[in-house]
């Protein structure tokens, strides 16, 4: 519980400590806010679907938890190149223990990012629901923490090397993101896309962040929240094991 | 303390230690010596159960890493040829993060960790953030957190590289001092041959993955008719160059230079 329990600490020292990259964090968030919520709001309208920035906040708020989650896991590789890995694999400490502190904390880390950008969203305009869907919101939100996390673990603990960082972004982090329906809605897409969106675990924490935050879901929260506690519990395995093979 | 037999390890065609068996006494302070490539870190990895022998048999304390992996672990401490600190906490807290993870209780913790940072000159700045140390400095503390859980083994993989005299003067002075003190064995690699000469009463040189001699600084003199320790390495191990393939840690190593040099 201890080992737990440092390595958690450990992850939200380094977040707190560098508030320039918290700053540059929501660079991202507040330019799809800018560009598609405010550059795409009147056709949204037009087509008779309401505010855009409504419908697109919940998306953005879960593309900041992905890549947070996500690349607190591919921090792995970080901490091997710069060696800090080793000292947490030769301690005297199931490994398992080690991967689930630095999980935990890594999805601490993007759920807090996730409020912040919630925060931001609601500083230019987006309007939840009601307050008294926050708990479900905060669960939905620790649930797609927890799956990018582990699933960062996965690739971070199989990657050599940084070099493949530009690959795992835009052949992994974009197509999941572009493909969840962050941007559009779910309903009435051609045959393949509709595939895979339904497919694309991403979709379904971006579908139940809308659920919980204004009220329109298209699965149901319900079916959200069991798909992204199944996924993540695949993915802790995966990346419980992924970790456990690693050799230095 | 470490036993070792018939010890081999290959990597897909390459064999990168042959066959190698020594034995290391408690309390000594044991050298292994070889030119880059030799196979010195390989060996270190699987006796700290970091990598698993291709086949052969060591005995820490009595207990094979393979089996008994996490009682073979609180047993020793190490200092890795990489820096292996966290860059972004404090001293103390690296110190702490280790205690920890070794399951030292807090009282303990507490006092060792003040000996031993008062020991190594780096209690004054206990509470600044490592980024901000210089090499000689987190080397230092990664020595002093090595030796925290009181371990039986100490592994120092060339912890003096790139260091100035001044630091590695006072490093293998500590390191002496808690080797008489708290009976600690010390297993180092270097390529400062004076250090090896200085430091350690046992001698292994391995070259090409096999140990081609093993003996005391004079022995390996007397045995190459040479008058140095360098002079014996170099008649041991011939002149050659070795050409090593840079793995992506060494890659990582030049863009932290290069990195380092821009700012």
């Amino acid at each position: 519980m201890k080992v737990i329990y440092i390595l958690w600490l450990r992850a939200l020292k380094h977040y707190v400590r560098s508030p320039a990259q918290i700053v540059a964090s929501f660079g991202q968030p507040l330019l799809y806010l800018l560009a598609l919520g405010f550059g795409l709001g009147p056709v949204f309208e037009k087509a008779g679907q309401g505010s855009y920035l409504q419908f697109l906040a919940p998306g953005v708020i879960a593309v900041t938890v992905l890549f947070s989650g996500a690349f607190s896991g591919i921090g792995l590789l970080w901490d091997r190149q710069f060696g800090f890995l080793k000292e947490t694999l030769v301690a005297p400490v199931p490994r398992l223990h080690v991967m689930i502190g630095r999980t935990l904390g890594g999805a601490t880390v993007a759920t807090i990012q996730g409020l912040l950008v919630l925060i931001l969203c609601v500083i230019l305009g987006f309007r939840p629901g009601s307050l008294l869907a926050t708990p479900v919101f905060l669960l939905v939100m620790v649930l797609i923490a927890v799956v990018c996390c582990a699933f960062g673990t996965v690739i971070g603990s199989r990657m050599q090397s940084m070099q493949a960082y530009p690959l795992v972004m835009n052949f992994v982090m974009l197509p999941l993101f572009f493909l969840s329906g962050a941007l559009f809605p779910l309903q009435g897409l051609p045959g393949p896309l509709q595939a895979i969106t339904t497919l694309n675990p991403l979709s379904y924490g971006v579908d139940g962040l809308r659920g919980s935050l204004i009220g329109v879901s298209h699965f149901g929260l319900t079916w959200d929240m069991g798909v992204l506690a199944a996924v993540a519990a695949v993915f802790l395995v995966l990346g419980a094991w992924s970790f456990s093979k690693i050799e230095l | 303390m470490i036993k070792v037999q018939n010890l081999s390890k290959r990597f897909g065609q390459f064999q990168a230690v042959k066959d190698i068996s020594f034995e290391v006494k408690p309390g000594e302070l044991f050298a292994f010596l070889g030119p880059n490539g030799a196979g010195k870190t390989t060996t270190i990895k699987m006796l700290t159960t970091l990598l698993t022998p291709t086949s052969g048999s060591i005995l820490i304390d009595g207990l094979d890493p393979a089996k008994n992996q996490n009682e073979v672990r609180s047993r020793f401490g190490i200092v890795f040829q990489d820096p292996s600190v966290d860059t972004e906490l404090t001293a103390y807290e690296n110190m702490e993060l280790h205690g920890v993870l070794y399951g030292v209780p807090r009282k303990v913790r507490v006092e060792r960790i003040e000996l031993l940072m008062k020991l190594f000159e780096l209690w004054d700045r206990k509470d600044q953030r490592m980024k901000i140390f210089s090499g000689g400095m987190r080397r230092r503390l990664e020595i002093a957190r090595g030796f925290l859980h009181t371990p039986k083994i100490l592994f120092l993989d060339e912890p003096t590289l790139g260091l100035d005299p001044q630091s590695r003067n006072q490093l293998w002075t500590h390191v002496k001092a808690l080797n008489e003190s708290e009976q600690v064995t010390v297993f180092l690699t270097t390529h400062y041959m004076d250090e090896a000469e200085r430091v350690a009463q046992r001698i292994a040189v391995i070259d090409h993955g096999a140990i081609v001699a093993l003996g005391s600084a004079r022995e390996l003199m007397d045995q190459t008719n040479t008058s140095s320790l360098e002079g014996a390495f170099l008649a041991l191990t011939g002149s050659a160059i070795r050409e090593e393939q840079a793995g992506s840690a060494d890659q990582m190593r030049q863009f932290m230079r290069a990195w380092s040099n821009k700012r």
